[in-house]
């Protein structure tokens, strides 16, 4: 038998948040945290989650499992369950809007404020525009980013900040653009990020790489961004 | 119940997935107040999946490809009841279309020459067939759905369109001239009910793959469209013709290739036996696609599946040797180890035919507007209503679809409808009236579930019907079993009418939205049951035990279903080319 505890908190109904307690029998099978909050959610249909694909592209279902934030529908629980006590909570530093759904708005924010789309006002040829194998391959570890705010949310300096630290899921973003051989707004994109807040308040700490589902590095992708800065303005 | 409040657009797009992204970004750069109502943040939508690619005729791998060539591969691949002018303003427009998203920054992956990579994809060929295979599939690496779906959402970001982001919308608004005049819709996170009223409305919510119990649908594509225009009275097309594949991970649905079989692996029942020996004494597991398919679920329903359930077969692999796995199968290894919690080296893998796409849906012409006949069996234009994407049947899938073909039709027709609409509103179209009456209409499903006393878990209704769907109307079908089918659903109809829901609260009630979503799949279900049963023919997707064969003399058509009448009709197809002579029909060969 498993211990799941759930934070619960429903606005209409409970006065604060409370951790609620289910057993669980996961029948000797190594389900996905998903697999168990659905079958909880038969016997208590009030638990209410976000989930969409439930394979590890959409980034509907990051949640903070056993102290560590990830998603869902792609950690099994080997990997997360401690003796046999397993522990969701929402994904930390974000407004609770019900149980595990938090509201996202500042994360999304930070993702608009860094002007998240191809600018290049010259006219566009009749076919595509070039590019090579190699200014390509710049994007890998970039474009991949599903928004599941997983590592802003685990982030101390976001926490701190939100309204200002564009958080390091908006940064990478910040620089698959600016690294896009398309893309002609450097110089536009780089001013807008010149302040103390917005990028040099990422101090290192690296739990954004730790808890990245996909793998991908925003930390180093900051550090890209901070030199064309640093030598922009030098 | 006093008046909703009322938000007004010139126009409403129902989806945020490919093709309602598109047909929003389309409106929106031409400045017309565009919404987009969403039941999910618009990068978690069903798209975000896609893998493989996009396929058009932009001749980067090969410079003397042609879109004619991509034309009659897919009206071959339809089996001939996909509408041919449909299919040559998808091929033909397909490059423009294409070239636009790599403008907006879509990053594919390239070739040596700096041009957009593309890779052979299934039934792909050069020169009618004659020249061997195409390589037509435009790719970024193998998550061309995550790109796309990302620069959409992005180009909408750039212009300004209006995202109602986790708003559910409940049923369609019709006045009493037959118009669409909007939707009623749920802003998730408040639980307030609103109308939204627009001067087009446009459905592009996706595909229903959630009616059946394996799926490598998201569980968000429950056929909501489909479920509200039905609802609302309207016809849908062709909703017999789902794509299937035979082995998806029992439970998760994740697809396991038909290269296991190819490599020596083969299916077991719950004895252990080798059943496709039984089925096709020759080719055993690599028969067709829909002989093996066929077999799988002839073994679960005469009681030989495995599990507690009995409700799948095994996929044995592990006579192969672990070294041959890790160099030949490294990928099912590890989805196999994530997903089905098997370990392929030691242990079998769970597999059920599993559904992947919905070809049929809402009627459309190429401009997107929806669809109805008349009694006379002539077409006529929904007033105010439009649809793309695999909700909408234009048709250019026919009866099977071919691969890459889904991002390719969600990108041109939510254009083409975009398009169309902006044209109509230059031109000046009137926002309809709606009475109180009409909306207080659209609110009586959603009013029945707020206000139950009883009855059954949406969860439990709902696993009922996906059983029901995957045992009598998958991949094979058969006109007593199908009988069987529908009679059980009809018995099922009054419990999903009287589904309860305990948790009434307001904030994020997502066991509001899947007793919602039941009601939606339900429907969809029931117009495919109808329609599969009234099919009396095998074509593409569609093969029926009792009536092997294609029958072009009386089914060389469309299906439609009329929800009010319970029945189907049939309706022409297009063999109408604006370029050339149409295709005739041939029998099908690869």
């Amino acid at each position: 038998m498993l211990n799941v505890s759930i934070y619960r908190y429903n606005p209409e109904v409970d006065a604060e948040p409370y951790m609620q307690d289910f057993e669980f029998d996961t029948q000797g099978k190594d389900l996905m945290v998903l697999d168990v909050l659905e079958k909880l959610k038969i016997q208590d249909p009030s638990l209410v989650f976000r989930r969409s694909c439930r394979e590890g592209v959409c980034g509907s279902d990051g949640v903070n499992i056993s102290g560590k934030n990830g998603l869902a529908c792609i950690t099994p629980l080997s990997e997360c369950v401690k003796g046999d006590k397993l522990v969701v909570r929402p994904l930390p530093g974000l407004p609770v809007i019900r149980d595990l759904v938090i509201d996202m708005s500042q994360f999304y924010a930070q993702y608009e404020k860094i002007q998240p789309y191809m600018i290049n006002n010259s006219p566009p040829p009749a076919i595509e525009r070039l590019q090579s194998p190699e200014e390509r391959k710049k994007l890998d570890g970039l474009y991949e980013c599903i928004l599941c705010a997983c590592c802003s949310t685990a982030c101390p300096s976001f926490w701190w900040n939100p309204e200002k630290f564009i958080g390091p899921s908006g940064l990478l973003q910040a620089y698959r653009f600016l690294a896009d051989s398309r893309d002609t707004a450097t110089e536009e994109r780089l001013a807008n990020l010149d302040d103390p807040f917005s990028v040099f308040r990422c101090h290192g700490i690296m739990n954004c790489v730790q808890v990245c589902p996909k793998g991908l590095n925003p930390t180093k992708a900051i550090g890209h961004i901070r030199n064309m800065l640093i030598r922009g303005t030098a | 119940m006093g008046s909703l409040r009322k938000m007004s657009f010139d126009a409403v797009i129902v989806g945020g997935g490919g093709s309602g992204m598109r047909a929003a970004l389309q409106l929106a750069q031409s400045g017309y107040k565009t919404a987009v109502i969403t039941k999910v943040f618009p990068t978690r939508s069903h798209t975000v999946s896609a893998q493989g690619g996009i396929t058009c005729a932009i001749a980067s791998d090969d410079p003397n490809d042609q879109w004619q060539w991509h034309m009659y591969d897919t009206i071959k691949g339809s089996d001939y009841i996909g509408d041919q002018e449909a299919i040559e303003y998808m091929c033909q427009t397909g490059p423009e279309a294409i070239f636009e998203l790599e403008h907006m920054g879509l990053p594919f992956s390239r070739t040596q020459e700096g041009r957009i990579y593309q890779r052979p994809f299934g039934g792909q060929s050069k020169d009618y067939g004659a020249g061997g295979q195409a390589a037509r599939t435009c790719a970024a690496a193998d998550r061309t759905g995550h790109a796309l779906l990302h620069t959409l959402y992005q180009g909408n970001l750039k212009n300004k369109t209006v995202f109602l982001n986790e708003w559910f919308a409940v049923d369609i608004v019709k006045n009493a001239d037959g118009a669409v005049v909007g939707v009623v819709a749920i802003d998730i996170e408040t639980g307030e009910t609103v109308f939204v009223e627009s001067k087009a409305t446009v459905f592009a919510t996706g595909g229903a793959g959630r009616i059946y119990a394996s799926t490598t649908n998201a569980h968000i594509c429950t056929g909501d469209g489909v479920g509200m225009a039905l609802r609302a009275g309207f016809p849908v097309q062709d909703i017999e013709m789902w794509q299937f594949h035979p082995t998806g991970i029992h439970g998760a649905g994740t697809l396991v290739t038909e290269g296991c079989r190819g490599e020596g692996g083969y299916l077991i029942n719950k004895d252990g036996e080798r059943f496709m020996e039984r089925y096709a004494p020759n080719a055993k597991d690599l028969a067709g696609r829909d002989v093996v398919a066929r077999s799988m679920v002839l073994e679960i329903l005469e009681g030989r599946g495995c599990g507690p359930d009995g409700d799948h077969v095994y996929l044995k692999l592990d006579h192969l040797g672990e070294e041959m796995l890790n160099a030949k199968l490294p990928g099912i290894l590890e989805l196999s180890r994530t997903f089905a919690h098997a370990d392929p080296v030691k242990e079998p893998i769970p597999v059920v035919p599993t559904c992947h796409y919905m070809m049929g849906g809402i009627p459309t012409n190429v401009d997107g507007q929806a669809l109805t006949i008349d009694r006379e069996g002539n077409d006529q234009v929904i007033d105010g209503f439009y649809a793309c994407g695999e909700a909408a049947c234009v048709s250019v899938h026919g009866a099977n679809r071919l691969g890459g073909n889904s991002l390719l039709d969600l990108v041109v027709f939510g254009r083409a409808s975009g398009i169309f609409i902006e044209k109509q509103l230059s031109e000046g179209i009137a926002l309809k009236e709606a009475t109180e009456e009409d909306i207080q209409r659209a609110l009586v499903g959603l009013n029945r579930i707020n206000q139950s006393a009883d009855g059954e878990n949406a969860a439990v209704l709902r696993a009922e019907l996906q059983t029901i769907m995957q045992n009598y109307f998958g991949v094979f079908r058969r006109g007593d079993y199908m009988k069987k089918g529908v009679e059980k659903l009809d018995e099922l109809r009054v419990r999903v009418e009287n589904v309860y829901l305990d948790d009434k609260s307001n904030a994020f009630n997502t066991a509001r939205l899947e007793a919602l979503e039941l009601q939606n799949l339900f429907e969809t279900a029931y117009a495919t049951a109808i329609s599969a049963e009234g099919r009396t023919e095998s074509r593409g997707a569609h093969a029926r035990e009792d009536f092997q064969e294609r029958d072009d003399k009386n089914w060389l058509c469309h299906s439609v279903y009329f929800p009010k009448s319970k029945k189907i009709g049939k309706r022409p197809v297009n063999f109408t080319l604006k370029t050339r002579e149409p295709f005739e029909p041939k029998i099908r060969t690869y």
